[in-house]
């Protein structure tokens, strides 16, 4: 049974962040993730990463657009660490070796981004996530020693002791088959989001929601789950992110009358609104009969200067090429909102401990919550390192005045058992997995988006609770053990129909709009009733709903405009 | 929406069976990748078959794979290009001129584990690991940012702009006939340390790459790799970067790499063809230019290598024995030798980086051709790309 003082489950940003932070502290630290650490979905941020670095610049001006951004809804103490931080975890970041944009000095230099009131978006052309994500990997590879990295391991479970702590995970060598218990006296999940819960989504394959499922199984309180982000530039049908970075560098955006709607909605921010604002505003002229007939308004690039444009969003002409068979420098590209990012997850505190003793959370997995209502772009990275530095630090303290623990089940046998269930099914016996992950996709796509109201909420909500029985004769086609992905992809279905229900759940029972959830039916927030988190707890009957407090320090909620 | 049908190489390892040939119908719109054509077939048809992919837009590197013989990503092949490439090669050999299979095979270069999933560890991550992938700096870091210079990070962004994927160690032809070859990846890898200004053992990094029997001199220069790579890192553009700048900083040269190319340039600028009697004599050691002075060390490595020649007249891989014979060499007829000649001041004055944050690709022909071209500066320029 391998066993760490700390495990790190998922190998993105946060969870290699957060390992070397515990390796720092001189613990044993086991990593595992589910795909080989740099096929993470970090890798996918492309237009940079936030601080207020600049000596005009200050984390107060930092924190107060995030708090604005996140429309009243961040936990202020939370976003005052990230800001503060953020400064040295950029400069730690460059003096590993992350290539960032220089300035004709040779400084750090920034570009534009929304929700901004400065320029501090520090950035690698537009493969910002990647290149930090891959110099984090160097440093793996670097503190081999201190640091055993599981790559291509499937965790499933979490092992909880007799006295309710975390004690381990249930995981699965993808190259063999084989099951094991991870002993662990801290477990760290950085797995991400749950963006494969819509359809179309950025998010890769992989983000199916696994750590917030896992968690959520275990009694840990889920928050925010109704704050899901779309993000203003996706193309059609396809998903693909074009960066924000985009916009930082100038890019306009039109309607089809060629008219640059941004001016009605946010006449001072324009085009770098905050991303929910945003999207309504594209959307509204979709639904009003100003998008193109394919259901997009268009992004104009044109107007970069090409020499700026193949320094700094070389990522976009690929993806203009490859992609849409759009060339970017000569032509706009069309887009629409789409699904990206989950503001919501594991609720913790700041140094990333879930209500589980020995469960921490980090990055997009976690609710600190840092981003409330929305997350401002660029923010995403540095939740990442921020948070999953202090998990690591807190995780490896903890394992120090810890004692190894036993789960108090039989863990590895329910697991077993719960494999051997789904390797059971004969086929025909029920749905296919791939038709309940597309009709869940399209569901939510269609009913829990950038407009919502009640009727909608709750169809989906049916919807998914349907699915889940469904899910629960689901056959598949292979049975055997080595990199068997369709037996992992109905496990995969399982966290995602979890993190489904706890969205629906959420967005029904916030009755108002702010950040991201536009209620049709309720359009104004209302801070009376609705200044506060929504929390969810699994029971056998679904989420049960509580509330807590919004942390506020400095920043009293005001009318929020751009 | 159209029908296609897609040929796949399948190996399941607890069958017991050797890898055989599947065919799955697919319907979509030419415009979806191949990759979506692997996942429609595993969706609809067959959930056991094996494909790593995550991010569908050509960045998380997973889909690594063979698309009708060709390296690349399958979720950056469109399904219709890959359909109009399966009908040119078929019509190629004299087959029908369209509605052929789009062939997919796992990589090249490393063992298979299951139907398209290939063990990278073994084999790419390996080699990775071997040009010590971490930044090794200068002592304590400074307070603030290193200040190097803004052209230094966009040239090594070409580097970090890799992905990991392993194309191009999978169409690597050097690699195929010595596995050991450090390979493109991880020399491309091993350039975003050396052109980083912030990392101090600059000439440490070049002496093992150098020296390695395995290393930077072991490419043929094939550009398999250029053509393979899925984000323009051009990896043999970064063993060139390596093997120039082990030139400058005067690494010791075991293995003649350096001394070959050199041996090259300076035959050409010559006789404006390759005179291969000197070539291979100048390449172990330089001697005297169209005089036969060979060094002691070059005599000692030619004598080493008879074996090969011998085995190279028996095998007919060397046809022409007269040109091995010095002085046989012809010259280029009238003032051609000045044209040459041209070519190459053409070139030292225009000594820059060919890199794709810096100059575009192929949608940006006309500046870049115009900037590379420049034909009115460079006296001559113009005939000798008439010659």
């Amino acid at each position: 049974m391998p066993s760490h003082d700390v495990l790190v489950i998922g190998a993105g940003l946060a969870g290699q962040r957060a390992a070397l932070a515990a390796a720092e502290q001189g613990v044993s630290v086991g990593i595992v993730s589910k795909v080989h650490p740099v096929r993470s979905h970090s890798n996918a941020a492309q237009g940079g990463i936030n601080a207020a670095l600049n000596p005009d610049d200050t984390w107060e001006s930092h924190a107060f657009d995030t708090v604005k951004g996140s429309d009243y809804l961040g936990d202020q103490d939370a976003i005052e660490i990230m800001a503060k931080e953020a400064p040295e975890e950029i400069l730690h970041m460059e003096h590993l070796g992350v290539t960032f944009h220089r300035n004709a000095e040779g400084k750090l230099g920034t570009r534009a981004f929304g929700g901004a009131s400065a320029a501090r978006t520090y950035y690698v052309a537009d493969i910002t996530g990647q290149a930090i994500m891959h110099v984090l990997y160097e440093q793996l590879m670097k503190y081999s020693e201190q640091i055993t990295r599981y790559e291509e391991w499937f965790s499933s479970s979490l092992a909880i002791d007799e006295n309710g702590e975390c004690c381990g995970v249930v995981t699965r060598n993808v190259a063999d088959g084989s099951m094991e218990l991870f002993q662990a006296k801290s477990v760290i999940l950085a797995t991400g989001g749950s963006g494969q819960i819509w359809k179309p989504t950025t998010n890769a394959l992989i983000c199916t929601g696994d750590g917030i499922a896992m968690a959520y199984r275990v009694g840990a309180k889920l928050m925010d789950m109704e704050m899901i982000q779309y993000h203003p530039t996706t193309l059609a049908g396809k998903g693909f992110l074009i960066t924000e970075g985009a916009r930082g560098e100038g890019a306009l955006l039109l309607n089809k009358n060629g008219e640059r709607f941004m001016e009605k909605y946010a006449p001072n921010k324009m085009e770098l609104a905050s991303r929910d604002v945003v999207s309504r505003a594209e959307q509204t002229e979709i639904n009003e009969g100003r998008g193109f007939p394919d259901g997009t308004v268009a992004l104009d690039i044109t107007v970069v200067p090409k020499k700026r444009i193949h320094e700094a969003l070389r990522e976009i002409v690929l993806v203009g090429r490859d992609f849409a068979g759009v060339d970017i420098t000569r032509e706009p590209i069309h887009i629409k909102p789409g699904n990206h990012y989950t503001m919501g997850g594991v609720k913790t505190d700041v140094e990333g401990r879930t209500d589980i003793p020995g469960l921490y959370a980090a990055g997009e997995v976690a609710c600190v919550s840092v981003h409330g209502g929305n997350r401002l772009g660029a923010n995403s990275l540095l939740d990442t390192l921020i948070f999953g530095k202090h998990s690591g630090r807190d995780a490896a303290a903890r394992a120090l005045r810890t004692d190894w623990a036993k789960p108090s089940g039989k863990v590895l046998e329910d697991e077993q058992a719960m494999v051997d269930d789904i390797n059971g099914r004969e086929k025909g016996s029920g749905r296919r997995v791939s038709e309940i992950k597309l009709e869940l996709g399209q569901t939510m796509d269609s009913k829990v988006a950038v407009f919502r109201d009640e009727a909608g909420i709750t169809e989906a909500l049916e919807t998914v609770r349907r699915l889940k029985e469904e899910a629960k004769t689901a056959y598949i086609d292979d049975h055997g053990q080595v990199f068997n992905q369709d037996l992992m992809g109905a496990i995969e279905l399982g966290y995602m129909l979890d993190c489904a229900e706890c969205s629906c759940v959420a967005a029904l029972e916030r009755k108002e709009s702010r950040g991201a959830q536009y209620r049709t039916d309720y359009p104004e927030r209302n801070d009376e009733e609705w200044l506060k988190h929504i929390d969810l707890e699994r029971t056998d009957e679904g989420p049960e709903i509580s509330y807590s407090e919004v942390t506020i320090t400095q920043w009293q909620p005001e009318a929020r405009t751009y | 929406m159209a029908d296609y049908t897609i040929k796949v190489r399948r190996y399941q390892p607890e069958s017991g069976k050797p890898a055989y040939w599947e065919e799955f119908g697919v319907e979509l719109d030419p415009s979806l990748s191949v990759l979506d054509g692997l996942l429609q077939a595993k969706d609809r048809d067959d959930g056991s078959l094996a494909v790593r992919c995550s991010c569908r837009a050509a960045i998380c590197g997973s889909c690594g794979m063979k698309i009708n013989g060709q390296s690349g990503l399958g979720c950056q092949t469109q399904i219709g290009e890959a359909q109009e490439l399966a009908d040119k090669k078929a019509a190629a050999v004299g087959g029908a001129a369209e509605g052929n299979v789009i062939t997919i095979e796992p990589m090249g270069n490393m063992p298979v584990i299951k139907d398209l999933v290939t063990d990278m560890e073994s084999t790419h991550w390996t080699k990775i690991r071997r040009v010590t992938p971490w930044l090794l700096p200068y002592g304590e870091p400074p307070e603030r940012e290193y200040i190097v210079e803004p052209e230094s990070m966009v040239d090594i962004t070409q580097s970090m702009a890799c992905i990991q994927c392993g194309a191009c160690v999978s169409s690597c032809l050097s690699m195929e006939v010595d596995p050991l070859f450090i390979g493109p990846a991880a020399l491309a890898k091993a350039y975003r340390f050396v052109g980083d200004p912030r990392d101090a053992e600059t000439t440490e990094r070049l002496t093992d790459l150098a020296h390695d029997p395995h290393g930077i001199y072991d490419c043929t220069h094939c550009f398999s790799c250029v053509d393979a790579c899925p984000k323009g890192v051009a990896p043999m553009d970064q063993i060139m970067r390596l093997r120039r700048k082990a030139g400058e900083n005067g690494i010791e040269d075991p293995n003649s790499g350096h001394s070959h190319e050199m041996a090259f340039v300076k035959i050409i600028e010559k006789k404006g063809t390759l005179d291969e009697s000197l070539l291979l004599q100048e390449s172990f050691a330089p001697g005297v230019l169209g005089k036969l002075l060979p060094t002691k060390r070059a005599i000692k490595e030619m004598i080493g290598s008879l074996p090969t020649a011998v085995r190279g007249i028996k095998t007919g891989k060397m046809r022409s024995l007269p040109k091995l014979i010095p002085g046989v060499h012809h010259k280029l007829p009238g003032n051609a030798q000045d044209e040459v000649k041209a070519i190459y001041k053409h070139a030292e004055e225009h000594n820059e980086e060919f890199n794709l944050y810096i100059k575009g690709e192929e949608g940006d022909e006309e500046a870049a051709v115009e900037e590379r071209l420049e034909p009115a500066a460079a006296p001559g320029g113009e005939e000798a790309s008439n010659g």
